[in-house]
């Protein structure tokens, strides 16, 4: 009879598929508990190393809830599939690492698998961690093993079946996981390979800026071709950059360290606190992790070079700034050629004070012809921030804007937004708008504007001389 | 064009551009809300739309047809204040008191949507607001005297 058949071929493919996984399990024991090592047992130096590489992988970010304690865990991180929660890499011996070896943090790393043998999922982007040299690894295990150990356990994930198997993971291993430590390329120099090193590694760039498929592993086939996450979109870092103005190595140093560069604008949502660690790096590394990323943008598009005549005006406007206080209104008239328009009266009235107004950034609002965000793929991250703004920085002196989600109603949001698209780009008018309107504002995609709370305050004087 | 301010409705004649802030204080005379910065980021000009506190300096008034707003006029008068108005006399919560308007409208709203306010709450939910005088604790205390008296049933409990 055909189910009875059924049923067996069934089992036959059940069982060799069980005998697959047990092979693969069979790879993963347990690593031996071992008693929490003491702070003091560890090199200083490697302590200290390990904080600078903390920074560049931005392990606090995930791994700290929101004003949670630093390291503790509890952080949702919201993926297509479901919540995955962040877990406690402070020492705590029974909810953190506290009883990890050495051994047992760098299999971590480098294939994704807990202490216990268990399988972690690639939200924890052990994909490029697995590049980490040994070194790197034990610098990491010296700065986490010496923090305040916090009680805090672990909060359950919320997938669906069959990804609340963790075995399943390593059927993507296999498939997306290319285990081993980076393995420098002769063709070119240690600083070009030093980028390479921390980008695709510890710096995890790719994990939000390069697309993913299906299954959720990065398409290597677009590697930099830009993504989506946690409501906003990671630009493209290759030739597909929206950017108006091209970056360049200078540029980036400064974005990155500062959180914003007065051609390009201002580090947003979860980029915002990605770039509030980076202060901490050392220059070296912050000057070779610019480098490589300017390089894959290298090729932009000769006609965007146009747009460079813009980033002068911002210039010119930061420059009389003090003595023309009476701009922004002046300026403002600009947008009497479309009066009619909803959109047009709305920029002028609420947007043009500030953003065609006497001060550039950080005092000021970047001109507007200037930011990848009105010329970016999808309206998303445009509509975030007319929404909720750019919220304080504590204690530095960081771009701020006010949000607008309690002045303007959906439908004069996304008129607003069609409007900017159509003045500020060369683009063609996003389909989208309504539903991305819709979607922030219901937080269907968790549009978090996060401030980056520890990015370094921005020295007088320097706004301009750093981006040339 | 046609606004709605505390419950009344006014035609006025002037560009739709403008900023509400303009219009309450230059042409209804209502000087409740104060020009702070211009900018939206010290919070003085802080009126209500729909229940939601705004920036009154960066809000053109194009975008407000149809909805309602509430200036600090509207909650109550010197004869019969809010309890917002009273907690904010009582615990002598104003120094210069340039700030305070703003603050009461966004501590107003607040305590509308969420009478249960934590003290968290209070803090974030103010977050944009500056004060240079210093009488945050004050402030604070005057909220938390407010809540008590617009929410009887929790008086007891949060002394």
């Amino acid at each position: 009879m055909r189910p009875l058949k059924f049923a067996l071929a069934f089992c036959v493919v059940l069982a060799v598929a069980a005998g697959i996984l047990a092979i693969i399990i069979a790879r993963w024991p347990a690593i031996a508990p071992i008693a929490p090592p003491a702070a003091n047992s560890f090199d200083p130096a490697s302590v200290k190393r390990g904080a600078a590489l903390v920074a560049i992988g931005n392990c606090d970010v995930c791994h700290t809830a929101p004003g949670g304690r630093a390291f503790a865990g509890g952080r949702a991180v919201p993926t297509p599939f479901g919540s995955i929660y962040s877990t406690n890499i402070t020492p705590d011996p029974e909810t953190g690492i506290g009883r990890w070896s050495k051994a047992a943090f760098q299999r971590a790393m480098r294939f994704g698998v807990r202490r216990d043998g268990a399988y972690l999922y690639p939200a924890f982007p052990y994909d490029h961690f697995t590049l980490v040299s040994d070194d790197d690894d034990n610098a990491l295990y010296a700065y986490l093993m010496t923090r305040t150990p916090v009680r805090a356990p672990p909060v359950p994930d919320r997938l669906p079946f069959p990804l609340n198997i963790r075995l399943v993971m390593s059927g993507w291993n296999l498939l997306f996981l290319h285990p081993g430590p980076y393995r420098a390329d002769a063709a070119h120099d240690a600083a070009w390979n030093r980028g390479v090193y921390l980008v695709d590694g510890l710096g995890h760039c790719g994990a939000c800026h390069t697309p993913r498929n299906l299954l959720g592993a990065e398409r290597t086939d677009l590697k930099f071709s830009g993504g989506e996450v946690e409501g906003w979109t990671a630009y493209a870092l290759n030739e597909l950059s929206p950017a108006p103005v091209p970056w360049n190595a200078a540029a980036l140093r400064h974005y990155l360290r500062y959180g914003w560069e007065d051609s390009h604008g201002v580090a947003r949502g979860p980029m915002a606190e990605v770039a509030g660690d980076l202060h901490l790096i050392p220059a070296d590394d912050m000057r070779a992790i610019a480098m490589y990323v300017a390089e894959q943008m290298n090729h932009a598009a000769p006609e965007r070079d146009v747009v460079v005549q813009g980033v002068e005006r911002q210039h010119q406007r930061g420059q009389s700034g003090a003595a023309a206080s009476g701009d922004g209104q002046a300026n403002a008239l600009r947008a009497t050629d479309t009066k009619n328009d909803e959109g047009a009266v709305t920029y002028a009235g609420a947007c043009a004070g500030c953003h065609e107004g006497p001060r550039a950034l950080p005092d000021g609002g970047i001109d507007l012809m200037l930011t990848s965000a009105i010329g970016g793929p999808s309206a998303n991250n445009l509509v975030n921030i007319v929404l909720y703004g750019l919220p304080a920085t504590e204690a530095a002196r960081a771009p701020i804007m006010p949000g607008f989600a309690g002045a303007m109603n959906d439908a004069q949001v996304a008129a607003l937004v069609r409007y900017l698209r159509a003045r500020f780009s060369d683009k063609g008018p996003w389909t989208d708008i309504a539903k991305s309107v819709h979607d922030a504002r219901s937080r269907a995609r968790f549009p978090a504007a996060s401030p980056a709370s520890v990015v370094e305050p921005t020295p007088s004087g320097t706004a301009q001389q750093a981006s040339q | 064009m046609k606004l709605n301010v505390n419950g009344n409705q006014h035609d006025v004649d002037v560009d739709p551009r403008t900023p509400l802030l303009y219009v309450l204080r230059g042409d209804l005379k209502l000087i409740a809300a104060k020009f702070g910065c211009g900018l939206g980021q010290c919070g003085a000009c802080t009126v209500l739309v729909d229940g939601e506190p705004v920036f009154s300096c960066i809000t053109p008034i194009a975008l407000l047809a149809d909805k309602q707003i509430t200036t600090l006029e509207g909650l109550g008068t010197p004869e019969r204040p809010a309890p917002i108005q009273r907690a904010f006399i009582e615990a002598q919560a104003a120094q210069c008191g340039y700030c305070i308007p703003g603050i009461m409208m966004r501590a107003h709203a607040l305590l509308q949507k969420n009478p249960r306010a934590s003290e968290a709450d209070i803090r974030a939910f103010l977050e944009p607001h500056l004060c240079r005088c210093g009488t945050h604790m004050r402030i604070l205390r005057a909220i938390h005297r407010a809540q008590a008296e617009m929410t009887p049933a929790n008086a007891g409990g949060s002394g």
